[in-house]
C-alpha cells in the first residue's frame, strides 16, 4: 500500500491524537502540586523563562486558590501562557532548572499548574486586562502569530490601536498550524488567539500576505509604526536526487495539514522516513505513526549527543515505535515511476566541532538503502529570504537583523520572533513581541 | 525488646497508649475494636447529665494541602442513656480484662449527682475515673466542664466531694483555657485527686466557609465556639505539661498526657517533660485505630535504641532542662554555615534573613542558580535560615562560644556588661 489516508477508525485517530500531557484532574490535584512549591527567592525558573513569567508567585496563588491571581501573574508576562504551558520544552526551561532537580527529585510540575489556571481563564473568559483609553496611535503587526498577538496585546494595554494582517485563515501562527496535534488542539488554538483579541483594540485582517495582499510601503504611509512578525516557514531542501519524486514531502506542509484537515484526510505513507532530529522531526515522526503509517524511520546525520531536540521529545517518539538510525545522511532518493520508493543513505562519523560547535558528520563511503513509500524532510526551516530581501530591510540570508527592542533597519519597522531569530521557541517569539512592542511604545513615545 | 507496659496509679495495660475521652471511646463496639487493634487503655466517653448533640459537629485546619492540622468540636457529654454505658462497660471489662478502662465522669454541681454518678460507674468494675474539668462548649454554659476547670475553688470542692466516695483512682481532666493550668491542677491535688491528665481542648474559631460567610462547623446557618485539638495543639500541651511538672506539688502525682498526640514520638515528647502515659484522639479519628500498631513498635525501637529498659527510665528525663530564659547562658553562641555542595540555591535562608532578620547572608547573582554565604560576624544564631532550609543538613549551627565561662542574664546585669552587643 502506498501513501494513503483513512489508514485508521475515527476512534483510533480520536486516541492517537489525544492531549499528551493530561491537565490536573481537579483543583486538589493542582493544590497538592502546588503545595509541593518552596517559593524560591529570585528563583532560577524565572530566570531560565524566555518570558520571565512569576513562576513561583503564580504557584503560590494557586495553593491560596487565587486561581485568578495566578493566571494573570503568568498572562502578564506571556500572553499565550496558555499554549506555552502545553509546548514548552520545559524539561529544558523552568522545569530543568527547578531546585528540586538538584535534591534528586521530581522538579515541580510547572507547566501542568500554568496549564491549570491558564485554561481555566480561557475556558471562563476572564477579563483579567483593561487597556487604557484610544490615544489614536495605530499600528500595523503582520502576522498573528505568538511575536505578532504578543506585541498587539501589549501594545493595546497602552491604548495603541492594532491591525493585525494574517496571510492564513486562523490567527495563532506556528501555535495553529506547526506544532503537534496531540500538544494543541485547533480549538485551543482559536479560543486562545480570542481570548487575546477579548482585550479590545485589535483587528485581525485574516487572508493578507505581505507581499502579496499588503505591502511594506503601505503599511508604513498608514500607520505610526509597523511590527513584522512574519516566522519561517520554508523547509530546507535535502539537494539530493530524486528529492522532486512524488512522495516527498516537507514537514513543514505534512504538520499543517495534519493541523488544518480533519486527521482521516491526511495522506501518510506505510514505511515513512524522516530526515532530521529536531522537534519538528519529531512531531512529524510521532504524527506519521499516530496517523497510521506502519513503520517511521527517523534519520539524523550526527549522534544523540548532538541532537537537537530534547530527550523527552526523543522519547516520545521512541515510545511511539519510531525507529532511529543514528549517523546516517541522505544521498538519493530511487524511484520507480516518478514515485519514491527508497532513500539511500550515507553512513558517517563524527569529525571536529563545526561552526555550530557541534560534531560535524564526515562520510565514510558505505551506504544504506531504506526501502521507503514517504519521505519527510524537517531538515531545518528557513526564512522568507525572497519576500525579506523585497522589502529592504538589513537581513542576514532572510533573517531580519535588528537592535534591541526589535528595532530595524527602517524607522518606524521593528520585527521579531522566528523572522530575526531563525526559529526558536514559541515562548521566545513572545518575549520578541514583548520587546518590540517596548521599542515601538517608546518610538511613539507612548 | 523494651518492656512498655504501663502503670498508672495501679492500672495497669500493655502500653501507655490509651484513647481519650471521646467519640472514639462512646460505646462498647468502638472500644472492642481498639482494644482488638492494640490499644492499651481507654477513657470512656464522659458520663453524665443526659444531653443532646447537634450536626453538624466537627470542623477542620487543612494547612497547604495537607488535611486535618487542627481539628474542632461542638459534641457535648455522651448522648446515650447511663445504663446503657453502664452495661457496656462492663461487657468489655470482661472481653478485655488487661486493658485499662477509665470512666470519664461530668456531673450538676452537687454533692449528691457526683456521689450518685460515681457509685454506678465503680459498679461497673472500671479501674478509674476521670473528672472532665474541661469541656470548653455546651455544658460552661450550665457550669460544668470548663466552668470548673476554670475556677481553682470550685475545682477543689467537686475533688473533695468525689473522693470522699472514690475507691478507685481519680484522675482530673485540666482545661487549657485559662493562661496557667497550675492553680487549678494545685486545687486539685490538695482536693485529694490521685492524678492530673492535660489538656482537654481549646475554645477556637477553625475558620469560615469563603461561600456561605458562616464559620465551621455550619449547624443551620450558625456555629458556636468549638473545642481545639489535633497536632496543631500539640506545642501548647507540651508546654502546659511542663508547667504542672515543674511545680513543687502538681509534680508530685502521675500525669496523663493529651493534645495533639499522632506518632510515638509524640508521646516519647510528652513522656520526656513528665507525662506517665498519653491519651490519643484525632489522629485516631483521621486514620482509623490501627496507627497504634506503629506507636507501640516504633516505642519500642527507640526504647531499645536508647537502652531504656520500662517506660520509667525516661518519663520526666527532660524536665530539668526546661529553664528560665534568666538562666540561659549568654556567652553560648552558634554561626549557621551553608554546606555549598548541598545547597540548591533557592534562597529561602537569604530572604528570610534579609527581609525579616539579621541580613546576614551574602548573595551572588548566577544565572540560573544565586550562591550565598554567610556573613559570620552579622550572624546572631537565631537559627531561622536553618528552619526554612529544605535540604537535610546543609544549614547547620556551629558553636563560636563568646567566653569559655557560663554567664546568665542575672550575672551579666550584675558585673554591668555592656548591652546591645552581640
Amino acid at each position: 500500500m502506498a501513501i494513503t489516508n483513512f489508514r485508521l477508525t475515527t476512534d483510533e485517530y480520536t486516541e492517537n491524537f489525544s492531549d499528551i500531557h493530561p491537565p490536573f484532574e481537579n483543583l486538589t490535584a493542582a493544590l497538592v502540586e502546588a503545595n509541593r512549591c518552596i517559593f524560591c527567592y529570585d528563583a532560577p525558573c524565572i530566570k531560565s523563562c524566555p518570558t520571565s513569567i512569576n513562576v513561583p508567585k503564580f504557584i503560590k496563588q494557586i495553593a491560596t486558590e487565587n486561581i485568578k491571581g495566578s493566571a494573570h501573574t503568568i498572562f502578564d508576562s506571556n500572553i499565550m501562557g496558555g499554549g506555552c504551558s502545553k509546548v514548552c520544552p520545559v524539561e529544558k526551561l523552568c522545569e530543568g532548572s527547578c531546585v528540586y532537580n538538584l535534591m534528586e527529585e521530581e522538579p515541580i510540575q510547572i507547566a501542568r499548574l500554568q496549564r491549570y489556571s491558564t485554561e481555566k481563564a480561557i475556558r471562563e473568559k476572564w477579563p483579567l486586562f483593561t487597556r487604557k483609553p484610544s490615544n489614536g496611535k495605530k499600528v500595523a503587526v503582520v502576522g498573528a502569530g505568538p511575536a505578532g498577538l504578543s506585541c498587539a496585546h501589549v501594545l493595546s494595554r497602552q491604548g495603541v490601536d492594532v491591525t493585525i494582517y494574517e496571510k492564513e485563515a486562523k490567527g495563532g501562527g506556528l501555535m495553529t498550524y506547526g506544532i503537534a496535534a496531540y500538544k494543541v488542539t485547533p480549538e485551543f488554538c482559536e479560543d486562545e488567539v480570542n481570548y487575546v483579541l477579548s482585550l479590545g483594540g485589535i483587528e485581525i485582517n485574516y487572508n493578507q500576505e505581505l507581499g502579496k495582499n499588503i505591502t511594506l510601503p503601505e503599511l508604513q504611509s498608514q500607520y505610526d509604526a509597523v511590527y513584522i512578525g512574519i516566522g519561517v516557514g520554508l523547509a530546507r531542501q535535502l539537494e539530493i536526487p530524486g528529492e522532486h519524486l512524488e512522495g516527498v514531502e516537507d514537514a513543514i506542509s505534512f504538520i499543517y495539514d495534519i493541523r488544518s484537515k480533519p486527521f482521516n484526510q491526511v495522506k501518510v505513507g506505510e514505511n515513512v522516513a524522516v530526515i532530521g532530529m529536531g522537534m519538528t522531526a519529531i512531531d512529524a515522526a510521532t504524527q506519521a505513526k499516530r496517523l497510521g503509517a506502519k513503520q517511521v524511520t527517523m534519520v539524523y546525520r550526527r549522534t544523540e549527543a548532538e541532537m537537537p531536540c530534547t530527550q523527552v521529545e526523543l522519547d516520545i517518539a521512541k515510545l511511539d515505535g519510531c525507529n532511529i538510525i543514528w549517523l546516517a545522511a541522505p544521498k538519493e532518493v530511487l524511484g520507480v515511476d516518478g514515485k519514491a520508493t527508497a532513500l539511500v543513505c550515507s553512513k558517517m562519523i563524527l569529525g571536529e566541532p563545526d561552526a555550530s560547535g557541534r560534531r560535524s558528520p564526515i562520510e565514510t563511503g558505505e551506504t544504506i538503502v531504506l526501502e521507503v513509500d514517504m519521505i519527510i524532510k524537517a531538515a531545518g526551516q528557513m526564512p522568507f529570504e525572497s519576500l525579506v530581501s523585497g522589502l529592504s530591510l538589513e537581513n542576514k540570508y532572510g533573517k531580519i537583523t535588528t537592535d534591541a527592542h526589535g528595532v530595524t533597519s527602517l524607522n518606524g519597522v521593528f520585527a521579531g520572533g522566528d523572522c530575526v531569530n531563525g526559529g526558536r521557541e514559541v515562548v521566545d517569539a513572545v518575549q520578541a513581541g514583548k520587546d518590540g512592542a517596548a521599542g515601538i511604545l517608546e518610538f511613539l513615545s507612548v | 525488646m523494651a518492656d512498655i507496659s504501663s502503670n498508672f496509679l495501679g492500672i495497669k495495660s500493655p502500653n501507655p497508649f490509651w484513647l481519650a475521652s471521646a467519640p472514639p471511646t462512646d460505646k462498647k463496639i468502638n472500644v472492642l475494636r481498639a482494644f482488638e487493634a492494640g490499644w492499651g487503655g481507654v477513657v470512656w466517653k464522659t458520663l453524665g447529665t443526659q444531653v443532646k448533640n447537634v450536626s453538624s459537629r466537627y470542623s477542620a485546619v487543612d494547612y497547604h494541602g495537607s488535611r486535618v492540622m487542627g481539628f474542632n468540636n461542638i459534641e457535648l457529654i455522651s448522648d446515650r442513656p447511663l445504663d446503657i454505658n453502664l452495661i457496656e462497660i462492663k461487657e468489655v471489662l470482661k472481653e478485655f480484662p488487661d486493658r485499662a478502662m477509665v470512666v470519664s465522669l461530668m456531673a450538676d454541681n452537687d454533692r449528691e449527682s457526683w456521689h450518685e454518678l460515681i457509685k454506678k460507674v465503680q459498679d461497673t468494675g472500671a479501674h478509674g475515673l476521670e473528672l472532665n474539668f474541661g469541656c470548653p462548649h455546651g455544658m460552661t454554659e450550665r457550669g460544668m466542664g470548663a466552668a470548673v476547670g476554670q475556677d481553682p475553688e470550685i475545682a477543689r470542692m467537686v475533688v473533695e466531694w468525689v473522693m470522699e466516695i472514690a475507691t478507685i483512682p481519680v484522675i482530673t481532666k485540666l482545661t487549657p483555657n485559662v493562661h496557667s493550668v497550675v492553680p487549678t491542677g494545685l486545687a486539685s491535688v490538695l482536693g485529694g485527686t490521685n492524678a492530673l491528665s492535660l489538656i482537654n481542648t481549646i475554645q477556637s474559631v477553625t475558620g469560615i466557609d469563603l461561600d456561605t460567610l458562616i464559620p465551621n462547623p455550619n449547624v443551620g446557618g450558625k456555629s458556636a465556639f468549638g473545642g481545639y485539638c489535633g497536632p496543631a495543639v500539640k506545642p501548647i500541651a507540651l508546654k502546659f505539661l511542663t508547667t504542672i511538672a515543674q511545680n513543687e506539688i502538681t509534680r508530685k502525682v502521675p500525669v496523663s498526657g493529651i493534645g495533639g498526640i499522632s506518632t510515638w514520638k509524640d508521646a516519647v515528647e510528652f513522656m520526656l517533660l513528665g507525662a506517665s502515659n498519653v491519651q490519643v484522639c484525632t489522629a485516631a479519628m483521621k486514620h482509623g485505630f490501627r496507627i497504634v500498631e506503629d506507636m507501640i513498635e516504633g516505642l519500642n525501637y527507640w526504647m531499645d535504641d536508647k537502652g531504656f529498659k520500662t517506660l520509667n527510665d525516661f518519663i520526666g528525663k527532660s524536665v530539668h532542662t526546661m529553664s528560665n530564659w534568666e538562666d540561659l547562658d549568654i556567652n553560648y553562641h552558634v554561626i549557621a554555615n551553608i554546606n555549598q555542595d548541598k545547597c540548591v540555591h533557592c534562597g529561602l535562608c537569604y530572604i528570610a534573613c534579609e527581609d525579616t532578620s539579621h541580613q546576614s547572608i551574602t548573595l551572588d547573582y548566577g544565572k540560573p542558580y544565586n550562591k550565598y554565604t554567610i556573613k559570620e560576624e552579622e550572624c546572631v544564631g537565631c537559627n531561622l535560615c536553618n528552619l526554612v532550609c529544605p535540604v537535610d543538613d546543609c544549614i547547620t549551627m556551629v558553636e563560636h562560644r563568646k567566653a569559655d565561662e557560663y554567664m546568665n542574664w542575672k550575672d551579666f546585669q550584675r558585673l554591668g556588661l555592656p548591652l546591645n552587643d552581640h
